[in-house]
């Protein structure tokens, strides 16, 4: 018998498969998450370039830095808003288009176009809309209404970054919604109206908990999500006014790309990655608990 | 009869419900289009109008003599259909290998595969720059294309190619063995055509995460005839600072119109793409 059997020839061929998508994960994801631990011990002089091991001081600094307690307030805000209002909405749109009738592909197609554009034109075009003398307080003027500068104050600068951030996504939870839904059996509706039911309660019992695997894929999904929103801050606030709309993701680009604190930089950026690997695993424990299943 | 009225009055409501609930999904593009054939004059009138009388061009000429635009939507479109190519070779042979071919320590190296997709790409950015900048690729492509084509869209890829692979019958992959076919034979002519729904989900979701990089291409890219896209929109400002409103919403126009065309014609693998990355 050949040393080549089948079995032998498939395990290389699994080794071979996978090498490729392997050594992208460890070249692009895992050598540079060591690569940042190390650098959040070090010290970093961007001008001399030289690395000085300071062990814990920049761990120290987090707790004396006095612009984090606002950045992770607004990091919170954030990340909250975005949540609730893009889970609402687009549980609200998925019920709504839940039905048959004329024009309904048409509707889901309006709702789900701006996830196809770009993040930065739809930024841009809401920056351009949200001004001043711009387009929103334009067509409020008509109605007699004076807006607010929207973007120069640090609240309706922050429910601008989350409402144009909801908006552009808010397709992607509606689309996971509508699947779900239609995969809730229709002789459950059925038998509930025969007991009874009103449609609250129709929703609140039966459509619930059938579609809460989705609801907590959604979640964790958008959560995720609004904590990496760079491009939308960037384009829209710069962080602003004052630090206002200054989310983790920013100030960690700030520091290590503005200021230069590669060192700090970085442990900001595992900070980050703590608080997305927590929400993960705090979403994959309630799993149990909140969420429903058939079998 | 009374409940056929109330059902189409229940029917008219739902569809202006959803008709106000859309404005603020159609109205910025609407708006921008708009805006961009208007001349700069007219930009900010009041009451603001869709309407002009006077319809011109000029932002759109302007973008591209203001900076290398062609040649930055270029950069955009190779980079993302290279990332896209890159992606589905190397997310379908991981996903085949992962789903179906039985070797030791498949578990764990799948594992650390999908550590890839709980990592945000800021975490790394900093290390990874330091790295490209070690390698002399700072200021070039490569960073934009390498990371995107193996990092985390791949990962979300080949999780998404491994959920089509696993449900796949075992019995055409038999067949074909006693037909005389090896693996890399079994996977190319009989599983990866197969595949072609999840295969355009992914080359969807891939190319979109290409097109909307912005953060990666602010670090690695100073050059101005190397920016993508979404860098190049950001930088059309006058010598004082100030936006060149009507030519960024002309740039704009042209960055967000194919994308939508595209989206209209093949609207249903769009669709279908997202609930399947998301539900299996």
């Amino acid at each position: 018998m050949s040393f080549w059997t089948t079995r032998r020839r498939d395990v290389l061929t699994g080794y071979l498969f996978i090498a490729p998508q392997l050594a992208g994960v460890a070249l692009f994801v895992l050598l540079p998450v060591g690569m940042a631990i190390w650098y959040s011990l070090n010290d970093w002089n961007i001008f001399t370039g030289r690395q000085t091991f300071v062990g814990g001081d920049n761990y120290a600094a987090l707790t004396s830095d006095p612009q984090l307690p606002r950045v992770l307030l607004a990091t919170a805000v954030f990340s909250g808003g975005v949540v609730i209002v893009n889970i609402t909405l687009g549980l609200l749109i998925a019920v709504l288009l839940n039905r048959r009738f004329r024009g309904v592909t048409l509707f889901r197609t309006l709702f789900f176009s701006p996830v196809v554009v770009s993040v930065v034109a739809w930024t841009l075009v809401w920056g351009f809309l949200l001004q001043d003398n711009g387009g929103i307080n334009g067509l409020l003027g008509t109605v007699g209404i004076t807006g607010p500068n929207w973007l120069q104050h640090g609240g309706t600068a922050m429910a601008s970054v989350i409402i144009t951030q909801v908006i552009r996504s808010v397709g992607i939870n509606m689309v996971l919604f509508l699947a779900a839904l239609q995969g809730v059996p229709g002789e459950l509706y059925e038998a509930a109206r025969i007991d009874g039911a009103s449609s609250r309660a129709i929703f609140a019992r039966i459509t619930l908990p059938l579609i809460s695997p989705t609801l907590l894929l959604a979640v964790i999904v958008t959560v995720v999500g609004a904590l990496q929103s760079f491009a939308q801050i960037a384009v829209l606030t710069e962080g602003g006014p004052e630090l206002s709309t200054t989310v983790l993701v920013y100030y960690v680009y700030q520091q290590a790309f503005e200021f230069n604190d590669i060192g700090y930089g970085s442990t900001l950026a595992l900070l980050l990655l703590s608080f997305v690997m927590i929400l993960t695993l705090v979403q994959w424990q309630l799993r149990r608990k909140w969420v429903f299943y058939e079998q | 009869m009374s409940s056929k009225s109330a059902r189409w009055g229940r029917r008219a409501l739902l569809v202006g419900a959803l008709g106000v609930l859309a404005i603020p999904f159609v109205i910025p593009t609407i708006w921008m289009v708009a805006s961009s054939v208007k001349p700069l004059s007219e930009i900010f009138a009041s009451p603001p109008s869709l309407w002009t009388d006077h319809p011109t061009l000029a932002a759109y000429t302007e973008a591209f003599t203001f900076q290398p635009f062609a040649r930055q939507y270029l950069n955009s479109v190779y980079i993302a259909v290279l990332v896209t190519l890159i992606t589905l070779l190397v997310s379908s042979l991981a996903g085949y290998a992962f789903a179906r071919i039985r070797f030791p320590g498949a578990n764990a190296l799948f594992l650390v595969v999908l550590a890839g997709l709980l990592v945000p790409s800021e975490v790394t950015i900093v290390p990874l720059f330091q790295l490209f900048k070690r390698a002399g690729l700072i200021n070039t492509h490569w960073p934009l294309i390498l990371v995107t084509a193996l990092a985390a869209p791949c990962v979300l890829a080949t999780f998404i190619m491994r959920q089509f692979f696993i449900a796949l019958p075992v019995e055409l992959e038999e067949a074909a063995r006693l037909d005389g076919l090896g693996r890399p034979a079994i996977w190319l002519r009989i599983c990866v055509p197969l595949a072609k729904p999840a295969l355009s989900a992914v080359a969807i979701l891939t190319f979109l995460a290409s097109w909307n990089l912005y953060l990666e291409p602010t670090v690695y890219i100073t050059s101005p005839e190397l920016f993508t896209l979404p860098q190049a929109l950001t930088r059309f400002t006058d010598a004082y600072g100030g936006q060149m409103w009507n030519t960024q919403l002309a740039a704009a126009t042209m960055t967000v119109l194919p994308m939508l065309v595209v989206f209209v014609l093949a609207q249903r693998q769009f669709v279908e793409g997202i609930a399947h990355s998301g539900l299996k």
